[in-house]
């Protein structure tokens, strides 16, 4: 999810740290969703990332933690 | 629905208001107990502002440091219920200290805590996210109630929910409402006022040989239900009011039946999630609001700009700099004078030892209390202001990468700011920081910041040595001596975050990841709450100490070893009489001898040695002793101190101090002497009230000694090598 462009999209296909994919999963991060890359702070991170395709909302996160997702 | 009774014990359907009422009359004080849950950002506080108003109460949960709020709430005329609100969270499943308080709540069914129902507010703009926690509760077996919050976001996002179908699914009473106009609270409050029974259906079931395990520690220590003995099996170890022996048993049969927690939560997530989608399915419509994005996401665009959003921010700072410390100014000065005003007026009137205490350390100490009120009721109007909008996550999400690198958080840098003004309610401030980490880091580096009662001492000495000469022909080089100062504080409290950050262990894991809320209109009342709410906790927590130690000031600067004082004030006044000083100059003069025989003066001349190395003498020792209570009080002291023995012409503390001759004749005050105690006051913990502060907000004496152990012993050593090497 780390290397996604601004403004692109992707499929959420898993998540790789154990013990933060449970705070993901909390999050609404399940295997599926899809996720939008919506900004990058100035210094290029944390990111914000727009999650769902219903109803949704914005995530920030730092860029490690995005690395443990990875899209399809 | 079940009508009800309002007290513990389960009545049947259809109890006429007349029981309800005899219920009520006959337990008089028994109240229901409500517990309210919901995500983060589901607007929990404003239903929670909306239900008590200011009947709300900040206590402790046992054995943590989490801050129990509850208030009571007024259902109908006959009903009130006790409403405990609880730590943000987006599951049962807990991740910090705060989130503990929440299960540690639901996982005792025996203690006298446990909530009669739960309230879970949930945000209906997003709710597939926010009813996981819902289905969490719900499978716990308590009776739940939904409250449909901000229903108006939804709207605007064009989520449509059909509440007939939403509550035939999920089995529990729905109650659409917007919390943050008031929208909902009455029917809330109706349903609140009933028996309810817990929901019947399950949302989750476990997998099937995970039974076994589970049944046992059911029946084991008598659990209602086969979720909360599975949170059992999850989370023995956390559980405070297990015994040693009862966590043995779950542990040995986890390890028998090979229970694997995280991979049983992640798939219970997932299939709540599915199962939450199902009934979304048949309840919420979405109608697409066309590629119109959010007009939160298009003011990000400027907020969060590079350069756009940096500027805006230190505007902001600005803006929030020149209400804690120039308009606070006027309001600080009323209730100094005011105070003083009281004070003359019973020292006018009355006369005694008594009197003295009263009008010296208890109205003295209780002024120094009452005088940091404007500066925290300002600084909190504005945070909160910054919270409820949602600009604060921006902040965060701005500063986070910088100060990161020094073991700080993107949201210590407001705490880190306002210290500048006062460390009181920056300290108070650090609450915002989830993080424990983080947080305690924060407060403990935040008074290195140099406080606005540190300016009367920096302009007295400054103007002592610092020649008053232009630089580069513009500039005031006292202006840059000040400037360094401040500097100095600053990156002496980022560097301590930097060694602190190294030195802190914790088992607690650092996430970032948040919801990013949509930027709203703040509500004043949520405002008004939390100025009250943080005035409140200063008053009456960090204030005792503060009284307590002023009085403990006053009679050390009162009292002295038996006899004395008194014989120091004979021999003033005598040798007055000789020098045929003025009535005032007599005064002064006695007044200087009292405190140098009190046993402050005493004491001052006790820590002679151990600050002699740093230049300082026995007077500077009072005055360090005495700047306890505030650092401004040093230069009131010195003033008195160095009155023995001067001409009267010497008006003002730096005519004074300037004109002290050492043993040789020259000058006391050299540059050496001057800056050491300057860098001594950057650095040293010379103040009460912010001890107290961290007292309250760290919850024990661990932090306020270390921090001020730690500041001293910085202070010392820094002065000492200043003084060494510029001598």
């Amino acid at each position: 999810m780390k290397d996604l462009q601004l403004g692109e999209s992707g499929t959420i296909c898993c998540l790789q740290d154990p013990e933060m994919a449970l705070k993901l999963l909390e999050m609404g991060c399940i295997p599926g969703t899809q996720v939008r890359l919506n900004s990058r702070a100035p210094l290029g991170c944390p990111i914000t990332v727009v999650v769902g395709d219903m109803a949704d909302y914005t995530l920030s996160l730092r860029v490690s933690e995005a690395a443990t997702i990875l899209l399809k | 629905m079940a009508g009800g009774q309002l007290l513990s014990g389960r009545a049947g359907a259809g109890v006429s208001a007349v029981q309800l009422e005899n219920a009520a009359l006959r337990h008089p004080g028994a109240l229901t107990r409500i517990a309210l849950v919901g995500n983060p950002n589901s607007g929990k506080s404003s239903l929670f502002n909306q239900l008590t108003g200011l009947n709300q109460k900040v206590g402790n949960f046992p054995g943590v440091t989490v801050d129990r709020k509850t208030g009571i709430s007024q259902l109908t005329s006959q009903h009130r219920a006790e409403i405990i609100d609880l730590p943000g969270t987006y599951s049962l499943y807990p991740k910090s200290l705060d989130e503990k308080v929440i299960t540690d709540l639901f996982y005792d069914q025996t203690s006298p805590q446990y909530p009669d129902f739960v309230v879970v507010t949930v945000d209906a703009s997003n709710l597939r996210r926010n009813l996981l926690l819902f289905t969490q509760l719900a499978d716990m077996g308590l009776p739940t109630v939904l409250a449909l919050n901000m229903m108006d976001v939804a709207e605007q996002h064009g989520v449509k929910i059909d509440i007939p179908a939403l509550q035939q699914e999920l089995g529990v009473p729905v109650i659409p409402m917007n919390a943050r106009k008031g929208v909902g609270i009455a029917a809330l409050k109706i349903v609140m006022a009933q028996t309810l029974d817990a929901p019947t259906g399950q949302f989750y079931q476990p997998a099937e040989d995970l039974l076994p395990m589970i049944r046992q520690i059911r029946y084991y220590f008598n659990l209602h239900n086969d979720y909360l003995a599975l949170h059992y099996a999850h989370q023995y170890r956390h559980i405070s009011f297990l015994k040693p022996d009862e966590r043995t048993y779950i542990q040995e049969l986890t390890e028998q039946y090979g229970f694997k927690p995280t991979d049983q939560q992640a798939q219970e997530t997932i299939s709540r999630y599915q199962r939450i989608n199902e009934i979304l399915l048949n309840c919420v419509s979405v109608t697409r609001t066309e590629q119109n994005e959010p007009y939160s996401n298009r003011l990000d665009r400027v907020l969060t700009h590079k350069v756009w959003g940096y500027l805006i921010f230190f505007s902001v700072l600005f803006l929030m700099f020149q209400a804690v410390f120039a308009w606070a100014s006027y309001p600080m000065d009323l209730i100094d004078r005011g105070v003083a005003w009281i004070n003359g007026l019973i020292q006018t009137n009355f006369d005694g030892p008594l009197i003295n205490l009263l009008t010296e350390g208890v109205l003295a100490g209780l002024g120094g209390v009452l005088i940091f009120i404007p500066q925290i009721a300002l600084l909190f109007a504005f945070i909160a202001v910054l919270e409820e909008t949602g600009y604060m996550a921006r902040v965060t999400f701005m500063m986070d990468r910088i100060m990161r690198r020094f073991g700080l958080n993107g949201k210590s840098i407001v705490p880190l700011i306002s210290g500048v003004a006062c460390a009181v309610p920056a300290i108070m401030s650090a609450r915002t920081i989830e993080n424990r980490k983080d947080r305690l880091i924060t407060i403990f580096v935040t008074p290195l910041m140099s406080c606005s009662a540190r300016i009367p001492v920096y302009t007295v000495l400054i103007g002592l040595v610092v020649p008053d000469e232009a630089v580069l022909g513009i500039f005031n080089l006292r202006g840059f001596a000040l400037m360094g100062l401040y500097l100095l504080g600053f990156f002496a409290a980022i560097l301590s975050a930097w060694a602190m950050k190294l030195l802190l262990k914790t088992q607690e894991r650092s996430y970032f990841i948040m919801e990013f809320p949509v930027y709203r209109w703040p509500r004043w009342k949520n405002v008004g709450i939390t100025i009250v709410e943080k005035v409140k906790a200063f008053v009456f927590q960090a204030g005792k100490v503060i009284l307590a130690i002023s009085i403990l000031l006053w009679v050390l600067a009162t009292y002295g070893p038996p006899g004395r004082i008194e014989q120091a004030e004979t021999a003033a006044r005598t040798e007055a009489t000789r020098q045929r000083l003025t009535p005032e100059q007599t005064e002064a003069r006695v007044a200087s001898e009292r405190l140098e025989n009190s046993y402050a003066g005493v004491f001052g001349h006790v820590v002679e040695p151990v600050i002699r190395p740093l230049g300082f003498d026995w007077k500077i020792g009072i005055s360090l002793i005495t700047s306890f209570a505030a650092r401004e009080v040093f230069v009131g002291t010195m003033s008195t101190i160095y009155s023995v023995g001067q001409d009267a012409d010497q008006q003002t503390v730096q005519q004074k101090l300037a004109a002290e001759k050492d043993a040789n004749g020259q000058p006391f005050f050299t540059p050496a002497r001057a800056f050491s105690l300057l860098v001594f006051y950057v650095f040293a913990m010379q103040c009460m009230s912010t001890l107290a502060a961290t007292y309250r907000e760290t919850k024990g004496w661990k932090w306020p000694i270390l921090q001020m152990l730690y500041m001293t012993g910085l202070a010392y050593v820094s002065s000492l090598l200043v003084y060494q090497l510029l001598k």
